[in-house]
C-alpha cells in the first residue's frame, strides 16, 4: 500500500468529528427539537473524533516497529 | 432543503479528501499495473472494504429503503441471501483462479480458459455496461439534488439561473471523479471507496438510532407494522402470500443462487477489488472480509424504510411555514414535496404526484401510491439538525461518486486489456497503454455524461437497454462454473450457451409479464403465456431460465466439439489446480475460518428476523 488509507480517513473523519461537536457546543442548541432532544451534533462529533484517533494511532504504530 | 455553512463546511471537507487522495497518489503511479491493479498491493482489509463499497452506490442506498418500505425486513434476502453465499463461494473457490491465473481483468480469465470470442462478448458488453451504469448513477445524483433543493439558495446567491441545477451536479461529479481516477487509477477509487464505506456508516448509523427511537424501539415498530413487514420469511411458502410474489423457491435459486453468484461472482467491477489485493490469500480473505459490514447493512440501508412507514403521522404538521420558508422543524417533510395533497397520512413517505396535474397517483386498489425513494431523503430531513444533515448528505453523495467512479474503473482496465491490447494495437509499451487508460477515463467519464442527459430525455430507451445487459449477464454464472469446474468444457460450448442463455432470457421475458403491467418494457413483447404476480419474480424466473438453457447448451456443445489439451488448462481448472494452502496463516487469517464465521452468522441473523 503506498499511502496507508488509515491516515487520510483519520484525519478527514477528525476534522468533521471537530466540527460537529464544536458546532453542538457553540450553536444554537433548539435545533435540536428534530433530532428527539439529543444534541445529536456534539454526541456524533465526539465519537468521530473517537474512532479518528482510533484510526490514527494504529496507523502510527505500524509505522515505527 | 436550505443548508447552513456547517453543513458545506463538511461536505467541502470530503470533496477536499477525496481530490486530495487522487493527486497524493499520482506519484505512485507509474506503470500500467499500478493504474488499473493498484500494483496488486493492497491489504485484504481495505480490498474488502473497497469491494463492498463499490457495490453500495445510492441507488442501492435509495433503493433498498424504498424496498424496506415496500416489501419489509424481507428486503434483507438480498443481503442475506442475495450475496451473502456467492460472497464465500467467490473468496473460497473462484478467487484462486481468478488471482492465480495472473489475468488482469474477468474477460481476460475467460480469454485464458476459453477463446476470443468468448472474452470479445464478454468485454463489450460490460464496457457498454459500466459506462451507462455510471452514466445513470450521475443522472439519479443530479435528480436528487434537485429535488432536494440542495442548490437553490447558493445559487440564488449567486444570481444563477436555478434550471442550470440538473447540469451544474452532472458537471461537478464528472469532474471530480475525473481528477481522481485520472491520476490515482484503481488505487485511488479503492481508497475512496474505503473513505466512502467510513462516511456512510457515520451518516446513517446516528439516524437509524433516532428513527427506531423515535418509533419506540425495535418491539414498537414490530407491533405498528404487519407482521409480514418485521419477519423475513413469513408468507414465503407461496408466491401468493408475500409482497414478493415469490415462494422460497423462487428466492433460493433466483436471487440467491443465478442472480447473486451471477454478479458477485463473475462482475469485474467488483472481482478488481479482490484481485488488487497483496497476496492469494488476502484476495480470499477480501470476499469474506466484505461479507461482515455486508449482512448487517440491511440495518444501516433497509431499516431506515421501515421507520419511515411506523413513525406516527402525528410527527408531521401541515401548515406552519410551508415550502418556501424551507423546514420548520415541525414539518421538514414538506420542504420536498410538491404540494400538500401528497403529505401522507401515516409514516413519512409521500405519496406520489401525476408530473404536471399535481394529483395524487392511486393503483388500481384505490389507494393512494407512494414514493418510496424518498424515504431516506426524508428521514434525513426529519431527524438531522444542521450539522448532521451536512454529514448525512455527504455521506448520500459519497456513496454516488464511488458508484461511478467504480464503473468508470472497471472500464478503463476492460477497454485497454481487453479491447484495445486485443484488437486495435498489441505490443506497445508500458507507457502507451497507461495513457491509452487515463484516456479511456476522460473517454468513459464523458460517455457516462452523454448517457445521463439521454436517460434525462428518454426514460424508456434506458428500461430497453438496462433489459438487454440483464439478458447478457444472467447466463455468465453458468459459463463460469464449468469453465472452472470441469476441464472438458470448450470455448466453442461457452460461447454457445452464452447466446443460447441470452435469447433464453429474452425470449422468456417476451413470453411473459408481471400482473398489471403493460407489454412492452415489462415483457409480454412476443405474446402473453404466463402472468407473473410481480415484476420481481419474473425477473428471478428470467434468470433461472437463463441459466438453465446456458448450462445445457454449454455442455452438450463441449461434448461434441475438441477439448484442450489438459497441460494448458493448469491453473485456470480445479481439478488440474494444487490447491492453496492455508496452514502457514493463523486461525483468524484462514479463509476457510472466515467462510464458516459468516455462514454461522448469516443463519443466525435469519433466524433471528425469521
Amino acid at each position: 500500500m503506498p499511502l496507508d488509507i488509515r491516515v487520510p480517513i483519520g484525519v478527514m473523519l477528525g476534522i468533521m468529528g471537530a466540527l460537529l461537536a464544536g458546532y453542538g457546543v457553540l450553536g444554537d442548541h433548539s435545533i435540536y427539537a428534530r433530532s428527539l432532544g439529543l444534541n445529536i451534533n456534539l454526541i456524533w462529533g465526539t465519537v468521530l473524533v473517537i474512532t479518528a484517533a482510533i484510526l490514527l494511532t494504529l496507523a502510527l504504530r505500524k509505522r515505527r516497529p | 432543503m436550505t443548508l447552513s455553512w456547517v453543513d458545506w463546511l463538511l461536505m467541502l471537507v470530503y470533496f477536499a479528501f477525496v481530490l486530495g487522495i487522487g493527486v497524493a497518489l499520482k506519484r505512485y503511479t507509474k506503470t500500467s499495473a499500478d493504474f488499473f491493479q493498484a500494483g496488486r498491493a493492497m491489504p485484504a482489509w481495505v480490498c474488502g472494504l473497497a469491494f463492498i463499497s463499490a457495490n453500495l452506490g445510492a441507488q442501492e442506498i435509495i433503493g433498498m429503503a424504498a424496498s424496506g418500505a415496500k416489501y419489509g425486513i424481507a428486503t434483507s434476502h438480498f443481503y442475506w441471501i442475495g450475496a451473502i453465499p456467492a460472497m464465500v463461494f467467490l473468496g473460497i473457490f473462484m478467487m484462486p483462479f481468478y488471482y492465480g491465473s495472473r489475468a488482469r481483468s474477468v474477460p481476460e480469465y475467460l480469454r485464458l480458459r476459453f477463446d476470443e470470442k468468448t472474452r470479445a462478448f464478454n468485454a463489450l458488453s460490460f464496457a457498454l455496461m459500466t459506462v451507462f451504469s455510471s452514466g445513470i448513477s450521475m443522472y439519479a445524483m443530479a435528480k436528487l439534488l434537485e429535488l432536494l433543493h440542495v442548490l437553490d439558495s447558493p445559487f440564488r446567491t449567486l444570481g444563477l439561473n436555478p434550471s442550470y441545477i440538473f447540469d451544474t451536479c452532472i458537471a461537478a461529479s464528472a469532474l471530480v471523479v475525473l481528477v481522481y481516477i485520472f491520476f490515482g487509477g484503481l488505487s485511488s477509487a479503492i481508497y475512496n471507496e474505503v473513505l466512502q464505506f467510513f462516511l456512510i456508516v457515520a451518516g446513517f448509523l446516528p439516524l437509524v438510532y433516532l428513527g427506531v427511537r423515535d418509533a419506540g424501539g425495535w418491539r414498537a415498530m414490530q407491533q405498528s407494522l404487519p407482521s409480514s413487514m418485521t419477519h423475513s420469511w413469513q408468507g414465503f411458502g407461496s408466491a401468493s402470500t408475500n409482497a414478493m410474489g415469490v415462494d422460497a423457491f423462487g428466492v433460493a435459486m433466483g436471487l440467491g443462487f443465478v442472480l447473486s453468484f451471477g454478479y458477485w461472482c463473475t462482475d469485474f467491477l467488483v472481482v478488481q477489488r479482490a484481485m488488487a489485493a497483496n497476496s492469494m490469500a488476502a484476495a480470499r480473505r477480501t470476499p469474506l472480509i466484505a461479507a461482515f459490514p455486508k449482512m448487517l447493512f440491511p440495518l444501516l440501508v433497509v431499516l431506515p424504510g421501515l421507520i419511515a412507514l411506523s413513525v406516527p403521522p402525528a410527527h408531521i404538521r401541515p401548515g406552519g411555514s410551508g415550502r418556501s420558508g424551507g423546514l420548520g422543524p415541525s414539518n421538514p417533510v414538506i420542504a420536498i414535496v410538491e404540494s400538500p395533497e401528497a403529505l401522507p397520512s401515516q409514516g413519512l413517505i409521500p405519496y406520489k404526484l401525476r408530473a404536471g396535474t399535481g394529483q395524487v397517483v392511486y393503483d388500481s386498489d384505490g389507494r393512494a401510491v407512494r414514493d418510496y425513494d424518498l424515504a431516506v431523503p426524508v428521514l434525513l430531513l426529519r431527524y438531522f439538525p444542521a450539522g448532521m444533515l451536512g454529514l448525512g448528505l455527504t455521506a448520500l453523495l459519497a456513496s454516488f461518486m464511488s458508484g461511478m467512479a467504480g464503473n468508470v474503473t472497471a472500464f478503463n482496465t476492460v477497454w485497454t486489456y481487453d479491447i484495445y491490447q486485443a484488437y486495435i494495437r498489441k505490443g506497445a509499451t508500458d507507457a502507451h497503454y497507461l495513457w491509452v487508460g487515463r484516456m479511456a477515463t476522460i473517454f468513459g467519464i464523458a460517455a457516462s455524461v452523454a448517457t445521463a442527459y439521454v436517460a434525462a430525455q428518454f426514460n424508456n430507451i434506458m428500461d430497453v437497454l438496462q433489459l438487454v445487459f440483464a439478458f447478457v449477464n444472467a447466463p455468465l454464472l453458468a459459463t463460469f462454473l464449468l469453465g472452472m469446474f470441469w476441464k472438458r468444457t470448450t470455448g466453442h460450448g461457452a460461447f454457445a450457451g452464452l447466446l443460447a442463455g441470452t435469447a433464453a432470457a429474452a425470449l422468456h421475458h417476451g413470453l411473459t409479464l408481471p400482473l398489471g403491467a403493460a407489454s412492452g418494457v415489462k415483457g409480454g413483447w412476443v405474446a402473453i403465456v404466463h402472468m407473473y404476480p410481480s415484476e420481481m419474480a419474473q425477473n428471478f424466473w428470467t434468470a433461472i431460465f437463463a441459466w438453465t438453457a446456458c448450462f445445457v447448451t454449454t455442455i452438450a456443445v463441449s461434448l461434441v466439439t475438441k477439448p484442450r489439451d489438459e497441460q494448458e488448462l493448469v491453473g485456470l481448472v480445479h481439478s488440474l489446480t494444487t490447491k492453496p494452502r492455508d496452514e502457514q496463516l493463523a486461525w483468524y487469517a484462514r479463509p476457510a475460518t472466515l467462510a464458516a464465521i459468516v455462514l454461522a452468522v448469516t443463519l443466525l441473523l435469519n433466524v433471528v428476523f425469521y
